[in-house]
């Protein structure tokens, strides 16, 4: 692996300023991105008022008055005092799932489209250990990498008006959980019952950046005692 | 202390200088779309910049106050009766209880603001109580101001001296919008970079808060339209594969995946908040002292302003 090599320093408008790690979506680059991250979330840069980690990069949004190279200086020393810390340890969240049914209304069209029965899929996808990139796009959505590819299936043509919160879907090479109820194009193939975002504490995520995760299934049971435990 | 929402405008929204320190955790910061407006709105009438205030966007609410209040009215000028006799405009006034104040349909650019002495009293989410409407959270229950609404107002803490009179009020003229080059200038050539700044763009009926649609001359990138997702600047340009822009804004996504070609310099944002659907405008380009010069002497205004107030 190569070592963490000086990453670019770029404005992206006169109020912002693209930290860019690599060209890649890979575990080496994410670490990196990951540490820095974590450095400044305990240790905030004067000037910068917001941080959009992503798979490579991370965006700094500057104050209204900061000057830009001014704090491009500041974000260039944060990093190389980063750089000394230990990489955080990645923390392992179970996701309970229940899979197909109701829950899991794309199950056949991902069976369609990949030829593996549903007992194969939900294998499968559990058999998966999977990373959170980032969390990113809207409100506690995490980029979740490492499904297997076999179960690659592609985006719905026609998006539904609305998806509840916790389905877990299909698109192409990704598997995600949506946080809250949305509009969206992906293949369902099941249900968390667990709140992984959650607007009165929009702090406290459930599944955050850096985090190693594991769905289970779970029976309809199992899934209606975790649904009463959260509400 | 309160006020009553009689008749909806057509978007009405709580916000105030927006949401900061949760882009990590996808929530983009929302804030007034006229933000400049907005703070000069609320020193007329001695708030803090940061003061929560309504948001009008193309047609104004009917409102009636339940108390005295003093109030102004900032940004474009919409159609404005109180009581059914003309109101001024850019000016702090006193109105009496059961005043009804009728704002209705703009008569230049997109959003007027109300800016009550005392800010609106309403509660706050990570520290700010913009409504976000995308995700459905801060404001009135995360969502446009409805008939029958009410919200109370008049917090005199932190207050200060209102401005007396302005002079220098900023431009309306939202014909040209100036742009910095954007995270992927590269994946263009020389021939689109050239028609994107050339060519005139129309906003978009489909334009909202969280991002204006253009249309008109396409630009095609020579890498492709789908980057590796990264972090998304307020006021991006982005090129999808139909080559039509899409300018990112308040409510914007927190990252997206679609190459960047140039950047709204932060001094012309308040101009797109003031962007109307079939508005007709084009882009200028400025090397990046030049935008950031522009956004320092706006806070110079800002603050000469306030200098003024003490």
């Amino acid at each position: 692996m190569a070592l963490n090599h000086t990453p670019q320093f770029v404005p992206a408008s006169d109020q912002s300023v693209l930290v860019k790690f690599g060209e890649e979506i890979s575990n080496e680059v994410h670490q990196q991105v990951f540490t820095f991250y974590h450095f400044i979330l305990k240790m905030p840069i004067k000037g910068v008022i917001n941080i959009h980690p992503a798979y490579a990069s991370i965006l700094f949004t500057l104050e209204q008055n900061a000057g830009l190279h001014k704090t491009l200086t500041l974000i260039k020393k944060s990093w190389k005092a980063s750089t000394q810390m230990r990489i955080p340890e990645a923390r392992q969240v179970k996701i309970p799932v229940l899979y197909g049914g109701e829950f899991g209304e794309d199950m056949d069209r991902v069976s369609q489209h990949t030829g593996l029965d549903p007992v194969e899929i939900i294998k499968r996808h559990q058999g998966g250990s999977y990373l959170v990139y980032f969390t990113g796009f809207s409100p506690g959505f995490p980029y979740i990498g490492g499904m297997d590819p076999s179960l690659s299936t592609p985006r719905l043509t026609t998006p539904r008006k609305q998806v509840p919160a916790g389905a877990v879907g299909i698109a192409v090479e990704q598997t995600g959980i949506y946080p809250l109820s949305s509009p969206g194009g992906w293949n369902l193939i099941g249900q968390t019952p667990i709140k992984i975002f959650d607007w009165p504490h929009p702090t406290d995520l459930r599944v955050r950046m850096g985090d190693s995760i594991k769905f289970i299934s779970v029976t309809k049971e199992e899934f209606d005692q975790l649904k009463e435990n959260v509400t | 202390m309160s006020l009553e929402i009689l008749r909806a405008g057509l978007q009405t929204t709580v916000q105030d200088l927006g949401r900061f320190g949760a882009a990590h955790l996808g929530i983009s910061a929302s804030g007034a779309a006229d933000s400049l407006s907005m703070r000069i709105g609320n020193l007329m009438v001695g708030n803090p910049e940061n003061t929560t205030a309504i948001e009008m966007t193309l047609t104004g609410d009917t409102i009636l106050f339940h108390s005295d209040a003093f109030i102004a009215l900032a940004g474009s000028k919409f159609k404005i009766d109180l009581d059914e006799k003309p109101f001024p405009f850019w000016s702090g006034t006193y109105i009496l209880a059961g005043q009804v104040l009728t704002i209705g349909p703009t008569l230049n650019g997109a959003r007027c603001y109300l800016c009550v002495r005392g800010g609106l009293q309403v509660k706050k989410i990570i520290n700010s109580a913009s409504t976000h409407l995308t995700s459905g959270i801060g404001g009135l229950n995360g969502s446009i101001l409805k008939k029958g609404g009410r919200i109370a107002f008049g917090n005199l803490d932190n207050m200060i001296q209102p401005i007396k009179n302005m002079e220098n009020f900023p431009s309306t003229d939202t014909t040209t919008i100036r742009a910095t080059k954007g995270l992927q200038w590269d994946w263009f050539d020389n021939q689109n970079r050239k028609l994107f700044f050339e060519k005139e763009y129309q906003v978009s009926t489909l334009s909202n808060r969280m991002g204006l649609r253009l249309s008109g001359q396409s630009i095609l990138s020579s890498k492709g339209n789908e980057i590796i997702t990264e972090g998304m600047p307020l006021g991006a340009i982005q090129i999808p594969g139909n080559g039509q822009p899409i300018l990112s804004f308040v409510e914007h996504q927190t990252t997206g995946g679609y190459p960047k070609l140039a950047n709204v310099i932060s001094a012309d944002l308040y101009k797109v908040g003031q962007l109307k659907p079939r508005d007709q405008f084009q882009f200028q380009l400025v090397e990046f002292p030049e935008a950031e010069k522009a956004r320092l002497e706006q806070e110079n205004y800002i603050r000469s302003l306030k200098v003024h107030c003490r």
